[in-house]
């Protein structure tokens, strides 16, 4: 089963990601965190990227911004050929619902709902009609192999399924693009690797992909690999 | 989903809810009977004006009916008048009085002696009281009692008792004194249960009370016809008889309004405390279940859940438990109210039908509709802290702790 992405009505060459110049300082008190210092970086689309860095590099602040769950202190930051570095929340909050998919470290499912309402969510919120809804949730779940799951809850699932509910959920409205801050962060090699393979699939079929990690199976299956140190990329950048 | 995800929250601590529901509850009770007691009194003293069908009392120029001692002279006269108005269907003139029995017990001996509220009244035309057993007033020597006054002269039905209209303690004798036999018993819709009272002919009385009472009421009741207007007659009165104030039960309710004003400034300061105490019960549970659930809002909000939909779902949070208090707390309102108003009622000197709290489908549906007003309210707060929430660092302290 192949997970169609949202394919523009022109081909597009231009990069889908495209960062120019981002800083993002952070106000720690009276001192100034210079947490990006000047991040220039574009990802193709239907690129696989990973980022890699020791910690407090930067690398979440980074994901967040190409996520629209932050902005920039200063420089640019455009997706899909929008520039997103200085939307409303409303319009930010829309963007992410029909563009953006995350996955978390921590998987963050809502507790009391059932894997395929999980899976629904987005969905309601974008007033998908209630039986296509479900049918899509249904679908989803069983691209990530977990058609025999859709009554659990979160808590009667492995870290491992639970992560690939929340994949499925990143699914939903068919985003342009996926975020994965450490998505194999919380779960063993097994385990990992598992969700390693689903993201190769993801991307085989059309999906670009940016995650974050420390983990290098994760980061050695993607196609590009960027470096970061002190808030910069050094090595990697298109 | 956002329904579901409100309950959700709530059910996800059980106790805590509860707790918070019952806490509104005793809220919603209080403010229960706060509305019940701010109404109950004007409504329950309004029905007791209007059970005897009287729409009119004519007391003494510039006094409340029964207000003073003082009497309306020549009821004779003021009766034809009235009949020349066509709107007046009944005149039923009172005059009242107290009385005095001495007790005495089988051998004869004096045993001191009861005094008693009396009414002289036309039986056929009375709004005083209400006929319960035995036969009423219908020849002059006749009396009827409450159980009261039965109970405190020890005596039965049909016991002839002799009854005095003035007492001299100094020379411990009695005037205007009469042979009277009881003929009945009687409920006073006015008078409290722990008073005597008795009725006699007004004729009766007014013999006993010698001349200066003759041809003397210390009130009129009246009854218009059906469809006419009470005010339009009350103002006919004022004109042609100059010596009496003409009351309706509006005006009466109008005055007893202003005695009760202090009551109701207390009900009304008591209840905006308990919706005060509801409220801010609500509000602190909903922030703790907010700040608590931070990471799981940051995330829906991450997802691309607008703002407005976290808003709606946490307000629902709010009016939930304000819905589910405000139910179980009309129930415990009406429990309590009416112990209470089983308290208030023996209240030495009320009358039997004066209720402190009164049940309407009215008081109700207003504490409710003040319940799930706080609750919205209540929601507010901790509804705009979810909103603003900034979601990349709401993630980042998540993943931290
Ligand atoms: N809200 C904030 N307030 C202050 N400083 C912050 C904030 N968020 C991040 N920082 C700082 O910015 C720097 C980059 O943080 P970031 O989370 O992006 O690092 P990271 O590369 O993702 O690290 P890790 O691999 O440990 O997740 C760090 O020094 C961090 O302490
Ligand atoms: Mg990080």
């Amino acid at each position: 089963m192949t997970e169609p992405t949202q394919t523009p009505a022109a081909p597009d060459e231009r990069p889908i990601v495209s960062l120019r110049d981002v800083r993002r300082d952070y106000a720690l008190g009276a001192e100034r965190v210079h947490a990006l210092q000047g991040v220039t970086l574009d990802v193709e689309r239907g690129d696989y990227v990973a980022i890699v860095g020791p910690s407090g590099c930067g690398k979440s602040t980074l994901l967040n911004l190409i996520g629209v769950i932050d902005q920039p202190t200063s420089g640019t930051v455009e997706i899909g050929g929008k520039r997103v570095d200085d939307m409303s929340d409303w319009e930010a909050t829309s963007f992410r619902l029909y563009n953006i998919g995350f996955v978390f470290q921590r998987f963050y499912l809502m507790p009391i709902l059932s894997a395929l309402e999980n899976v629904a969510l987005p969905m309601a919120e974008a007033k998908v009609p209630r039986e296509e809804r479900r049918e899509r949730a249904a679908q989803l779940l069983a691209y990530v192999g977990l058609s025999n799951r859709e009554r659990h809850r979160p808590s009667e699932l492995s870290g491992g399924e639970q992560q690939r509910v929340a994949i499925a959920r990143a699914l939903a409205n068919r985003p342009t693009l996926v975020l994965a801050d450490e998505p194999t962060g919380e779960l063993d090699a097994h385990t990992g690797a598992e969700i390693i393979s689903l993201f190769q699939r993801l991307n085989a079929d059309g999906t670009t992909i940016v995650v974050v990690t420390h983990d290098e199976g994760l980061a050695d299956a993607a196609r590009r690999k960027i470096h970061m140190r002190d808030g910069k990329v050094v090595d990697g950048s298109a | 989903m956002r329904t579901t995800l409100a309950q959700a929250s709530l059910i996800r601590h059980r106790a805590r809810t509860l707790l918070a529901v019952l806490g509104v509850a005793v809220a919603a009770a209080m403010l229960l009977d706060m509305v019940m007691l701010a109404t109950g009194m004007r409504e329950s003293f309004r029905e007791l004006l209007v059970s005897r069908g009287f729409d009119l009392r004519l007391a003494p120029k510039g006094t409340l009916p029964f207000d003073t001692d003082a009497t309306i002279p020549g009821v004779a006269a003021i009766t034809s008048v009235l009949r020349n108005n066509p709107d007046i269907r009944e005149i039923s003139p009172v005059l009242g009085a107290s009385i005095h029995i001495p007790i005495r017990n089988r051998e004869g001996e004096g045993q001191g002696d009861v005094s008693s509220a009396v009414l002289g009244i036309d039986p056929t035309v009375q709004g005083d009281y209400e006929f319960l057993s035995g036969r009423d007033v219908t020849t002059p020597d006749a009396i009827v009692a409450n159980d009261y006054l039965i109970r405190r002269l020890r005596a039965r039905i049909g016991d002839t008792l002799a009854v005095a209209t003035g007492y001299d303690p100094q020379t411990r004798t009695y005037s205007g004194q009469r042979k009277l036999v009881l003929m009945g018993r009687a409920r006073f819709v006015y008078g409290a249960a722990d008073q005597s009272a008795a009725a006699v002919r007004r004729e009766t009385l007014e013999a006993m009370e010698g001349q200066a009472r003759h041809d003397h009421a210390s009130l009129f009741m009246i009854r218009v016809r059906k469809g006419a207007d009470p005010d339009r007659v009350r103002e006919w009165i004022e004109t042609y008889i100059p010596s009496v104030s003409a009351i309706s039960i509006a005006t009466a309710i109008a005055q007893v309004d202003q005695r009760l004003s202090y009551f109701r400034q207390l009900a009304f300061i008591l209840g905006a405390v308990s919706l005060f105490v509801g409220f801010l019960l609500v509000t602190t549970l909903v922030t703790v279940s907010v700040n608590e659930r931070s990471g799981e809002i940051a995330v829906m909000r991450a997802i691309g859940v607008s703002r407005a939909h976290v808003v709606q779902q946490v307000v629902l949070e709010g009016v939930a438990i304000s819905f589910a208090g405000a139910l179980i707390g009309l129930g415990l309102g009406l429990a309590t109210a009416r112990y209470l108003n089983a308290i208030l009622s023996a209240f030495p000197g009320l009358p039997m039908a004066i209720d402190f709290f009164l049940f309407q489908p009215s008081s109700a549906w207003t504490a409710l509709a003040l319940l799930v007003a706080s609750g919205i309210a209540a929601g507010v707060y901790p509804a705009w802290r979810a909103a603003s929430l900034p979601i990349a660092e709401s993630l980042r302290r998540e993943a931290i702790a």
